[in-house]
C-alpha cells in the first residue's frame, strides 16, 4: 500500500495515523478533517473547558506539534469528505479535490443530534470545539436559567459545569430512569442523586415539545405537560448519529454506522472503520455493536490498521468497555459489559459517602466494575476483569 | 528534602502521594524506589492511584503510561513527561528531594 487516506481527524483518526507509522507504513498519508482544528480531546469540552481559564485550546490538543510533524502526513483540515468512490479509488472532498488512495480508514465519528426545527440563538449542542466555545460564551454571559435536555453523560457533565459557574440549572429527561439499562437501577440511582445533592433538579419522564423565543432568541422550553421552563440558554444532549452521509452510494453497508467484521474491516479489504462511526461484529455480544466511548476510539484504530496493512482480517477487536465521567466532585468509572439484572456487590467504601467500588456478577463470573472517587481500587478491579476475559478467551 | 513515609509503609507494588510544593508520587517497584510528579500530564489524575507494572505506572483514568526512571510517557494519551525526583532512604524513612527535580534517570534509590 502506497497511499492511505484517514478520513476523520479526531481521536480515532489520529490514533490510526500513529498506528500506521508505528507499524512501519512509510507511504503517503492524507488526513481529511471536517473541522479546521488539529486533533483535540473532546472529554474536557463538557467539563474543564466550560470553566473559564481551565483547559484552554492548547491544553486539549491530542498531540504536540513535533509528534504531528513526525507523522509526515498531508493534512486537509476544514474540508469534509463528500464521497468515497470505490471504483475510482478516490476520496472526494467538499472543495471537489480527489484524493487517490489504495487504502481508507473511516474515522468520521458522528454529529450531535439537534431538536427538530430551525436553529435558535441560545440553543446549543456539544460535540465539537466550536460548539464548546459558543456554549462557553453564552454561559459566561451569566444567564438566569439554563435548561439541559437529556440527562445522559454529556447533559449531566454540562449541568455540573453550569453549577460550578454558579448558574441555575434544570435538566429535562424523557426517560424515567435513563442510566438503569446501563448501570442497573441501584447504581443508576446513586448517579441520579448527584444532581439534587448539587442543587440541580432533574425532571424525569418529561418530554420537550418546543421552545419559546423572544426576538429570535430562546426564552423557554415547553414541556408536554404544558409547563414552560424559562431558559436563556438551552443545551441539547440527546445523543449523536454516526457521520456516514458521505458514504452513501459507496457500496459499504451503512446501518447506524459503517458495518465491519470483527476486525473493523468492511467488505472491501482496503477500507476499514474505527471509532464512533464503526459498527463492528462482536462475538462477545453476538451482534454488531457501535461504541461511543473515548477508550473505544483510542483502542480500535490499532486493530483496524493492522488488518488494513495485512490486506485481510488477522486480528479481532475486543472492547475494554471502559469509560469515565466527571460530575460535580464525583469521578465515575465503569468497565465491562453488564446487564441490569447482574448482582451488585460493594467491595470498598460506601455509596452514601460517594466513594466506593462495586462489582457486577452473573453466576460465578464478574461482568463489570463501577466506582465513584476510587480510582486506585477501581483500576485494580478493571485489570482483574481484563485478565479474566483473556483467560476465558484463551 | 521532604519525608514521604516510613519504608515499611511502602512495600513492593505500593505507592504513596506526598503533598509538597507540588504533589509527588513515590513508588516501590520491586524494591526500587522512584518519585515522579503525581499529576498526570494528560489530564488531572493522581498517578499514585495508578497501576504499577515493572517500572511503569499507568494513569488510573486514561491509561497513559510513564517510565518511572525517566518520566517519559510510553505512548498516548500523554504528550509530555512528568518530572522525576531523587529518593533517599535514611533511618528507615523515605525522603524525596523536590528541590532537585530532574528529567534524568537518577531518581532512584536502592532499598537495603
Amino acid at each position: 500500500m502506497k497511499r492511505i487516506a484517514v478520513v476523520g481527524t479526531s481521536l480515532a483518526g489520529l490514533r490510526a495515523a500513529q498506528a500506521l507509522r508505528e507499524a512501519g507504513y512509510d507511504g503517503a498519508l492524507t488526513m481529511v478533517g471536517a473541522e479546521p482544528h488539529q486533533p483535540y480531546d473532546r472529554p474536557p469540552l463538557s467539563k474543564e473547558f466550560l470553566l473559564q481559564g481551565k483547559a484552554e485550546q492548547d491544553g486539549i490538543a491530542l498531540a504536540i506539534t513535533d509528534d504531528v510533524a513526525a507523522l509526515n502526513a498531508d493534512w486537509r483540515l476544514g474540508v469534509p469528505a463528500t464521497k468515497l468512490d470505490t471504483a475510482a479509488g478516490t476520496v472526494v472532498l467538499a472543495d471537489d479535490t480527489d484524493i487517490p488512495t489504495d487504502g481508507v480508514v473511516i474515522a468520521t465519528g458522528g454529529h450531535a443530534r439537534h431538536l427538530p426545527g430551525p436553529s435558535v440563538a441560545g440553543v446549543h449542542v456539544l460535540r465539537t470545539l466550536d460548539d464548546a466555545i459558543a456554549l462557553r460564551q453564552d454561559l459566561q454571559a451569566g444567564p438566569e436559567n439554563v435548561v439541559i435536555i437529556g440527562a445522559g453523560f454529556i447533559g449531566s457533565e454540562v449541568a455540573a459545569s453550569c453549577r460550578a459557574l454558579g448558574l441555575r440549572v434544570t435538566v429535562v429527561e424523557a426517560l424515567a430512569d435513563p442510566l438503569a439499562p446501563l448501570l442497573g437501577p441501584e447504581l443508576a440511582q446513586v448517579c441520579a442523586r448527584l444532581h439534587p445533592e448539587n442543587g440541580v433538579s432533574v425532571l424525569y419522564g418529561t418530554k420537550v415539545t418546543g421552545l419559546s423565543t423572544v426576538d429570535g432568541r430562546v426564552s423557554g422550553v415547553r414541556l408536554a405537560d404544558g409547563r414552560l421552563l424559562p431558559a436563556e440558554v438551552v443545551v441539547v444532549g440527546i445523543g449523536m448519529r454516526p457521520a456516514t452521509d458521505w458514504l452513501t452510494g459507496s457500496g459499504l453497508h451503512l446501518d447506524n454506522g459503517v458495518l465491519t467484521d470483527a476486525g473493523c474491516v468492511t467488505p472491501l479489504a482496503n477500507v476499514v472503520a474505527a471509532g464512533d462511526v464503526a459498527r463492528y461484529w462482536s462475538a462477545e455480544h453476538d451482534a454488531y455493536v457501535r461504541q461511543e466511548h473515548w477508550t473505544n476510539a483510542n483502542d480500535q484504530p490499532a486493530v483496524a490498521v493492522a488488518n488494513l496493512l495485512a490486506g485481510r482480517t488477522i486480528t479481532h477487536y475486543r472492547a475494554s468497555g471502559y469509560f469515565w465521567s466527571k460530575q460535580y466532585d464525583a469521578w465515575i468509572q465503569y468497565a465491562g459489559r453488564t446487564a441490569p439484572t447482574d448482582e451488585i456487590r460493594i467491595i470498598d467504601g460506601s455509596p452514601e459517602e460517594r466513594k466506593f467500588v462495586a462489582t457486577y456478577h452473573r453466576g460465578d463470573r464478574m461482568t463489570g466494575a463501577f466506582a465513584i472517587n476510587s480510582p486506585k481500587i477501581f483500576t485494580r478491579t478493571r485489570k482483574q476483569l481484563r485478565a479474566n476475559a483473556t483467560d476465558r478467551s484463551s | 528534602m521532604i519525608r514521604a513515609c516510613s519504608l515499611t509503609d511502602l512495600p513492593p507494588g505500593e505507592s504513596v502521594r506526598v503533598v509538597g510544593p507540588v504533589p509527588v508520587a513515590v513508588f516501590n517497584a520491586d524494591g526500587e524506589l522512584y518519585a515522579i510528579d503525581d499529576t498526570c500530564t494528560h489530564q488531572d489524575a493522581s498517578l499514585s492511584d495508578g497501576w504499577l507494572e515493572g517500572c511503569f505506572v499507568e494513569c488510573p483514568l486514561h491509561e497513559a503510561c510513564f517510565d518511572l526512571r525517566t518520566g517519559v510517557p510510553t505512548g498516548p494519551p500523554a504528550k509530555r513527561p512528568v518530572r522525576t525526583y531523587p529518593v533517599v532512604v535514611s533511618d528507615g524513612d523515605v525522603y524525596v528531594s523536590v528541590a532537585d527535580q530532574t528529567a534524568a534517570d537518577n531518581g532512584t534509590a536502592e532499598v537495603a
